[in-house]
């Protein structure tokens, strides 16, 4: 009875020991997501808090910064609204971004398709050298690329980003598409051509659809490249109403060194929100792409 | 005859619909299906699409390097190394290269640790995930311009709530303080101080992109490889730095790669927060191109500053795809 006994307390005592420690872990998850989200988020929550504050409030250094000293007023949201031309930026952004992704698809899936599937000796090589045509940086090129820009008689419009921004996209979302078209197993375009479909409307009506999740994460993918571009869109494009949202925000609400820092926030915040949705939608399938993609390439 | 009958095809297949009519295979030979051709019909219009826009002005722009082309006079003649000559006669151009240096491989580093980091992170277990994950992904998703005048905003000389919060610590602003007893910091005024931030901008900027593609790499990793070496007696070391290590090393690789290419490139952050200031001290390649080539209007000398990031990222890539080369075959 009296060793039942110890052995009894002793389990307990174990059980409560590990029960501490889980909680402890369960504890320093928690935390550790915690102070990840605030590290990342951190300069978006003061741009929100910035966006509705009244001017006296914001520029008084000594006022606690986080909380709203006097009430808080939607005035500097509607100037972004009313009195600026973002709307037009961000739908100079979606429509280019629309166009630009829809190329990307229209010539690198095609051409991802024949790098993992069609068994040519130079496919490897061939991809790597598309990849490293992504390594050319527009830094490097938007100055002869103007003149190339000029010669096309696009310069000053909105359709030279659409022209351009392709040779961003395109060797990176080949990239991606070679992992996820490779996952795609084999047996079901043979099956498909034993049904009597030809090589290129097995590939169209059977590969494509599979792959179709992984399509959709290069869409977001190269959408958000698009969207972030600075350099052309910078040196390309100067009137105002053909701007994008990454130039027309910083270059038209800071004026000369007049900033509008509430509007300029809002604006930050409200560009960035939606982008982020969509993207962590499809986060999932972007990772599973981009180890087939990356790795195995 | 149809993919039903396999029971491995799925059902996404649609077989023709008269299934009724078998189709001899034999002469079926078409364009559609001699795979060689299709390849090259396939590849050709993003090649095409490549070379006209890319390698024509890569060479255009080598073209630039060598010549004195301006803003002004866009006549092209040919100057042989002068505008090298001349970039290397300016100290700001060695600068430049220092800090293209010191920025890039100091950022490297920490976006694949904290990358790292950020992938365990948010590959555990816990409620409110997807909160997480959307607030993680920001910095990366927002458009570099637009986060950079966020952080223009949250390290204002006057008006940083870093700096309020320092105040608040005493920590700032008084006799003795830590970090001085100015009432700011003027993170983006003083040399060392503007670089830090910069570099951290950067890193905050390109660790979520990192941290997903280590979840890639690590969601790959079979967990009973770990889980054999512990039932063989590996220690937490040992197994970390001959299991766990060696696995990541490939795609830690691939973030790195990537970690530079957006580094490099990037000109956004630099513009928007220093404009290459305080004294030239956060100045980079990509930054002082542009304000030679775009803002000065001399075209060859910005392109030859270009062209210089080229051999070096031409090599790192180089490097880094044969190591992951390398470790796939073992």
């Amino acid at each position: 009875m009296a060793t039942g006994a110890t052995t009894a307390a002793q389990a307990d005592r174990l059980r409560r020991r590990y029960a501490r420690r889980y909680v402890g872990r369960r504890i320093g998850v928690y935390l550790a997501a915690v102070t990840a989200a605030f590290l990342c988020a951190a300069p978006f929550l003061w741009s929100t808090i910035t966006a509705f504050k009244q001017n006296r409030d914001l520029y008084t250094p000594a006022n606690n910064p986080f909380r709203f000293n006097r009430p808080a007023t939607p005035d500097h949201v509607t100037y972004l609204f009313e009195r600026t031309a973002f709307v037009t930026f961000a739908w100079n952004t979606l429509w280019v971004g629309a166009l630009v992704v829809a190329i990307t698809l229209l010539l690198g899936l095609p051409a991802a398709y024949a790098l993992a599937r069609l068994e040519r000796p130079w496919a490897g090589w061939f991809g790597v050298a598309i990849f490293l045509v992504y390594l050319v940086p527009p830094t490097l090129l938007f100055l002869s690329m103007s003149r190339v820009v000029v010669e096309l008689g696009l310069q000053d419009s909105t359709w030279s980003l659409v022209v351009v921004y392709p040779t961003i996209t395109i060797p990176v979302s080949v990239w991606l598409l070679i992992g996820f078209l490779k996952t795609v197993p084999r047996d079901i375009e043979e099956q498909a051509m034993v049904d009597g479909y030809s090589r290129l409307a097995a590939f169209w009506r059977a590969v494509v659809p599979l792959a179709f999740p992984g399509v959709v994460a290069v869409v977001v993918f190269a959408f958000t490249l698009t969207a972030s571009e600075y350099i052309y869109a910078l040196s390309f494009v100067s009137p105002t109403e053909e701007k994008v949202v990454s130039t027309g925000v910083p270059t038209e609400l800071i004026r000369g060194d007049v900033f509008f820092w509430q509007s300029l926030q809002a604006a930050t915040v409200l560009v960035a929100v939606p982008i982020a949705f969509v993207f962590n939608l499809f986060l999932d399938r972007f990772i599973a792409g981009f180890t087939q993609g990356a790795v195995k390439g | 005859m149809s993919a039903g009958a396999n029971p491995a095809a799925p059902t996404a297949i649609r077989p023709p619909e008269a299934p009724v009519t078998p189709v001899p295979a034999a002469p079926r030979r078409r364009l559609a299906d001699r795979e060689g051709a299709l390849a090259w019909i396939f590849l050709m219009p993003s090649v095409a699409y490549i070379i006209v826009l890319v390698a024509v002005p890569f060479v255009l722009a080598i073209g630039f390097a060598f010549s004195d082309v301006t803003a002004g006079d866009p006549s092209f003649d040919w100057v042989g190394l002068r505008n090298f000559r001349r970039a290397f006669d300016d100290p700001v151009f060695w600068q430049s290269l220092t800090n293209t240096v010191v920025f890039t491989g100091v950022s490297m580093v920490l976006i694949v640790l904290l990358g790292k980091v950020l992938a365990n992170i948010l590959m555990a277990d816990f409620r409110g995930k997807w909160v997480v994950r959307f607030l993680v992904l920001l910095p990366w998703t927002t458009p570099v311009a637009l986060s950079s005048v966020a952080w223009l905003w949250m390290l204002d000389s006057i008006f940083s709530p870093i700096d309020w919060v320092l105040r608040e610590l005493s920590l700032l602003g008084q006799e003795g303080a830590l970090f001085g007893d100015a009432s700011n910091m003027y993170w983006l005024g003083k040399p060392g101080l503007a670089m830090t931030s910069v570099i951290a901008v950067h890193v905050w900027r390109i660790t979520p992109l990192a941290a997903v593609i280590m979840m890639a790499g690590l969601v790959a990793i079979p967990r009973d490889l770990e889980e054999a070496a512990q039932v063989d007696g590996a220690g937490y070391w040992r197994r970390m730095f001959e299991v766990t290590i060696p696995m990541v090393l490939p795609v830690a690789a691939v973030a790195a790669l990537f970690g530079v290419v957006f580094t490099f490139t990037d000109i956004a952050v630099v513009d928007v927060l220093t404009r290459g200031g305080p004294n030239n001290s956060t100045q980079v390649l990509t930054s002082w191109a542009f304000f030679r080539g775009i803002e000065g209007g001399d075209i060859g000398q910005g392109a030859a500053t270009a062209l210089f990031m080229f051999p070096i990222l031409l090599a790192a890539a180089v490097a880094i795809l044969r190591a992951v080369r390398r470790m796939e075959v073992r």
